[in-house]
């Protein structure tokens, strides 16, 4: 059975086709979500993807994370759903508590958008099975507002429980802790600021190694349907 | 302060008189202010004649906007008709100039669509804005073709880049181009940047939107059919750039109604986003029968042409139009260029399904009027008739100039000003210097620091991109159809001799689009002169025009539409002429693209074309010498010809492994960024002259890396094609070496490349983590 993955549009998302075409590379089957549905259509697990979910003039993601399908992603995701946050879907993710901390302007107050090295910290989330522990990948960035942020104790508590997924080994715009992305505790709630699905063909990105963000949800999906 | 008059309509309040077609009648002789509009007094009095009597304020508000340079091309029409009369046959053509945008047909069932407009005096009273919406303009250009619009380019000119306004204009512009497009989820795939003090007053802001569609989705900007409803879409109507209409609007409601409205535009690329979503929903459903986009002149220019267009008529009720400040006035309604909004024309049974479409985008639609038989533009104000014309009369029937045009008389010193007299460099570490002050100065260097402001990756679809020589998109993933593009412009060459400056240009695009591997197909343009009531000038743009007409009709690529923007002078000195050409080509499988950067140890270097010793105009002559005189290169359209062909043939065979136009620099300078791109240096043996073949900036030339093993087969298509070819070395180490005059490794190469900007507008590149301490609680 593969596994069905959906793709959540909001009035301002961007990447929502190449989020549902990495899913399709990765062997799953990408499912349309529309911001005002209340339901979640069944499916395995979700991506929210980047964009400007309402234009974004105010805290990017504060007003998407009322949009009527985030009562049912939530309680989905607190359920143990993977749901994953790809920049825009990243600030939403925090906006919705979903995940800790907050993502604010670049530090040199430039939209960034630039090839980058990453370093997975994590393997143990849903969407990192695939790589192994220290693997570094490249990975493209591009935000205007992908500086994380979060308090001392958070950080700490990040660090203790292994929640830190994702970090820069040249920080491109004042992360705290060069962290690129982040998980919950239970590992199932994963959001980063680089974009996985425009490194999976590398005739359009810098290499292929964002599809095993991918590949670790479906093939685990795939694993326990069988 | 003196209290405005009442002019907002507030519930229950009687509207605020109007200047209306009975008063005008009633009232011939009641002084206009025509010339504040910017009408001359004949413009006025044939208004009058074809009016049968004077305008009402809102009617010469919209002659005065429709019958504007911007327009209706009063003084470059004259000229412009060459595209026509001197289009070359071309099969792929399925729209051409008089539509928004030409359409050509790049097969497999797809066309595309693509044109290029300035935004220039905008981008310099309020640089981020004024670019912004100069992108949401030509993106609106392209949707209004029934396309879908699938990448943007900006072509940038400024003044110097260390002058302190160059530090508020190019990051605003810059900014403003990442803000607007990177919020539409548009790719910014390339252009150009350069410096000169020429446009420290008047920088150049040129934007390029590309659109894809299948062969039957094509839009046209009609108001047929008798009882169609006409729709207004998207942003409310506010008070932007409508400086003009502040004269009217005094005169009319007394000093003060109509104080500090802006002159530039305010653009909400998210609005931008769902109208083109919306759009393209209502496409899908066939939901209208014709559909223009608003830019210059607002709701004025979309009735008019949309209803000259069509049956020819229509009645509008201005008081319908969703206004963001209740106090504007049909004049105001008329002329206002808010963003973000179209105007559609949709059958009766389709409005309510129209209205659910916008509904679910969240896009505010309003009907506003319908499409009459009667062949009147017909508009009222709470039932009065403010508005009674034959639309074509604004549309189409708009002055046409022959202005008087005289070569300048320095034309003939600045040939004589040859660069022959200025010293050469002398010796390798010389020559080292001088590549190395090349590859920093600031309009050849690394250009990171502004298009890593640009999302390039958006839409998954872009397979090249800057720093390439042109930007590649992917049209069709299965069969790997691609559309490449590339805009080119050199106004030192321009100001030499106009018209081989817009085939220089024209020749530099076109082959640009080659080195990616595409087969060149048409041409946009964007002509940015000083002004045309200048003899001067109308002569450059009268050879500059001359000049591309006859370079197309050579090359077999048809232009497919323009922009033409005059009055770019700083007082009475206006900018180097400069044409900027766009040029599409189609890429039948992108996955055999070229790139410029070397990638493969042993590679054999080889340079493609004739070198000679031309340096009239060239980026030497200006950075070290400060120097532009002398005659450009020689233009050889048939050599382009050839080595685009060769490029193509070659990529599609397989047989190279980067490719790289020679322009601005010459062979110094694109050897060292085929080197920095690819990350592998190159051992070079010149075969003539040092300096010549270094800096030279001879066209028709590209230099190439083989693929080895396929050297043989390359050799004999070069010999097919007629392509002079000559091997000068080979790609490997990890530095430019050139034989017998320097080294330069290649992290000295990056150094001076990418420097440059950072250290004049501030490092993009922020440091690690810790200057930015955890936020404490």
């Amino acid at each position: 059975m593969t596994a069905r993955v959906g793709v959540i549009t909001f009035p301002g998302s961007l990447d929502e086709d190449e989020a549902a075409r990495a899913v399709r590379r990765a062997g799953g089957e990408p499912v349309a979500l529309w911001h005002g549905q209340r339901d979640l259509r069944g499916v395995d697990a979700v991506i929210l993807p980047g964009g400007f979910s309402y234009g974004d003039y105010l805290r990017c993601g504060a007003i998407a994370r009322f949009s009527p399908v985030m009562a049912a992603l939530a309680t989905a995701a607190r359920a143990g759903l993977p749901v994953l946050g790809i920049c825009n879907g990243f600030q939403i993710l925090c906006e919705a508590q979903l995940l800790p901390g907050a993502l604010t302007r670049n530090a040199g107050l430039h939209f960034v958008s630039r090839d980058l090295r990453l370093r997975v910290e994590s393997t143990r989330t849903a969407w990192t099975r695939a790589y192994s522990e220290g693997q570094e990948i490249t990975i493209p960035l591009k935000s205007g507002e992908g500086a994380y942020a979060a308090d001392t104790s958070t950080l700490a508590a990040l660090e203790a429980g292994g929640q830190v997924v994702v970090r820069y080994l040249a920080n491109p715009n004042g992360s705290v802790r060069d962290i690129a992305g982040v998980s919950n505790e239970a590992g199932n709630v994963v959001g980063l600021m680089p974009h996985p699905e425009y490194a999976t063909d590398g005739l359009t990105g810098p290499g292929t190694d964002g599809l095993g963000f991918f590949a670790s949800a479906v093939s685990a999906l795939t694993e326990v349907a069988r | 302060m003196t209290a405005p008059e009442t002019t907002a309509t507030a519930p229950g309040q009687a509207p605020a008189p109007q200047d209306t077609v009975a008063r005008a009648a009633g009232r011939p002789d009641q002084p206009q202010p025509f010339a504040e509009l910017g009408l001359t007094e004949p413009e006025y009095q044939r208004i009058r004649d074809l009016l049968g009597r004077r305008p009402t304020d809102a009617e010469l508000a919209l002659y005065s906007v429709m019958w504007s340079e911007h327009c209706s091309y009063k003084s470059s029409k004259v000229h412009l008709r060459q595209f026509g009369e001197k289009a070359p046959r071309s099969d792929a053509m399925l729209a051409g100039i008089g539509a928004n945008a030409g359409v050509v047909d790049i097969g497999h069932g797809y066309a595309v669509t693509f044109k290029i407009e300035s935004h220039n005096h905008p981008s310099y009273v309020e640089p981020h804005q004024g670019a912004a919406t100069g992108v949401g303009g030509i993106v609106r250009d392209i949707l209004a073709m029934g396309a879908r619009p699938v990448a943007v380019m900006d072509a940038l000119r400024f003044g110097p880049a260390d002058a302190p306004d160059t530090r508020r204009v190019l990051p605003g512009v810059v900014s403003g181009i990442s803000f607007y497009g990177n919020c539409l989820g548009l790719p910014n795939i390339g252009g150009e940047l350069a410096f000169d003090p020429c446009y420290a007053g008047n920088p150049l802001v040129n934007a390029l939107c590309v659109g894809v569609m299948r062969h039957g989705d094509l839009k046209e900007a009609i108001a047929e059919g008798p009882g169609n409803q006409v729709i207004l879409l998207g942003s409310r109507t506010g008070p932007d750039g409508i400086g003009g209409a502040s004269v009217l609007a005094s005169a009319t409601f007394g000093e003060g109604a109509a104080a500090k409205r802006p002159s530039v535009q305010v653009g909400d690329p998210f609005l931008e986003k769902l109208l083109i979503e919306c759009c393209l929903e209502l496409y899908r459903e066939d939901l209208i029968t014709g559909i223009q986009d608003l830019g210059a002149a607002g709701v004025a220019c979309a009735t008019t042409e949309l209803a000259a267009a069509g049956t020819g008529g229509m009645r509008v009720r201005l008081d319908e139009v969703p206004l963001r400040d209740s106090s504007l006035g049909p004049p105001e309604i008329l002329m206002s260029e808010s963003q973000e909004r179209m105007m559609a024309v949709v059958t009766p049974a389709n409005v309510a399904r129209f209205l659910a479409v916008c509904a679910r985008w969240g896009v505010q639609a309003t009907v506003i009027g319908e499409v009459t038989g009667t062949g009147r533009l017909e508009m009222t104000w709470h039932g009065q008739t403010v508005v009674d014309i034959p639309p074509g009369t604004a549309a189409d029937e708009g002055p046409v100039y022959q202005r008087p045009l005289a070569r300048p008389d320095r034309q003939d010193d600045l040939i004589a000003d040859d660069p022959a007299r200025l010293a050469r460099p002398d010796g390798g570490p010389a020559l080292r210097g001088t590549l190395l002050r090349l590859l920093a100065a600031p309009g050849l260097a690394d250009s990171t620091w502004v298009t890593e402001q640009y999302d390039r990756y958006v839409r998954g679809d872009t397979v090249l991109a800057m720093p390439e020589d042109g930007g590649l998109i992917r049209v069709d993933e299965e069969s790997g159809l691609g559309v490449a593009l590339a805009t080119d412009g050199n106004g030192r060459y321009s100001l030499l001799d106009p018209y081989a400056g817009a085939q220089l240009a024209l020749a530099e695009a076109y082959r640009n689009v080659a080195a990616t591997g595409a087969r060149p197909l048409a041409v946009t343009n964007c002509l940015n002169f000083g002004s045309p009531e200048d003899p001067g000038v109308m002569w450059q743009f009268a050879e500059a025009v001359r000049g591309l007409a006859d370079g197309c009709l050579e090359l077999g690529v048809p232009v497919t539409g323009g922009n033409v923007s005059f009055y770019n002078q700083t007082g009475q000195t206006a900018i180097q002429p400069t044409p900027v050409i766009g040029v599409l080509g189609v890429h039948d499988d992108v996955r055999r693209r070229l790139s410029i950067g070397f990638g493969t140890e042993g590679a054999p270097v080889v340079l493609l074309g004739r070198t000679s010793d031309e340096l009239g105009g060239s980026a030497w002559a200006q950075v070290v010498h400060d120097h532009v005189g002398g005659r450009p290169p020689r233009v050889d359209l048939a050599a382009e010809q050839a080595l685009a062909g060769l490029l193509a043939d070659a990529a599609a065979a397989g047989l190279l492994d980067a490719a790289h136009d020679l322009s601005d620099g010459g062979l110094a300078v694109a050897l060292a960024e085929s080197c920095l791109r690819g990350g592998h240096g190159a051992r070079i043996t010149l075969p003539g002259d040092p300096f010549t073949f270094l800096f030279s900036e001879s066209a028709a030339r590209a230099v190439v890396a083989v693929r080895p093993g396929a050297e043989a087969e390359f050799t004999r298509l070069c010999a097919g094609r007629g392509v002079p070819a000559e091997t000068i070395g080979a790609v490997g180490g990890t530095s430019l070496d050139v034989d017998g005059c320097f080294t330069v490794p290649l992290d000295e190469l990056a150094g001076a490349h990418q420097g440059t900007l950072p250290a004049i507008f501030g490092p993009a590149i922020v440091s690690a983590a810790s200057t930015s301490p955890a936020v404490t609680s």
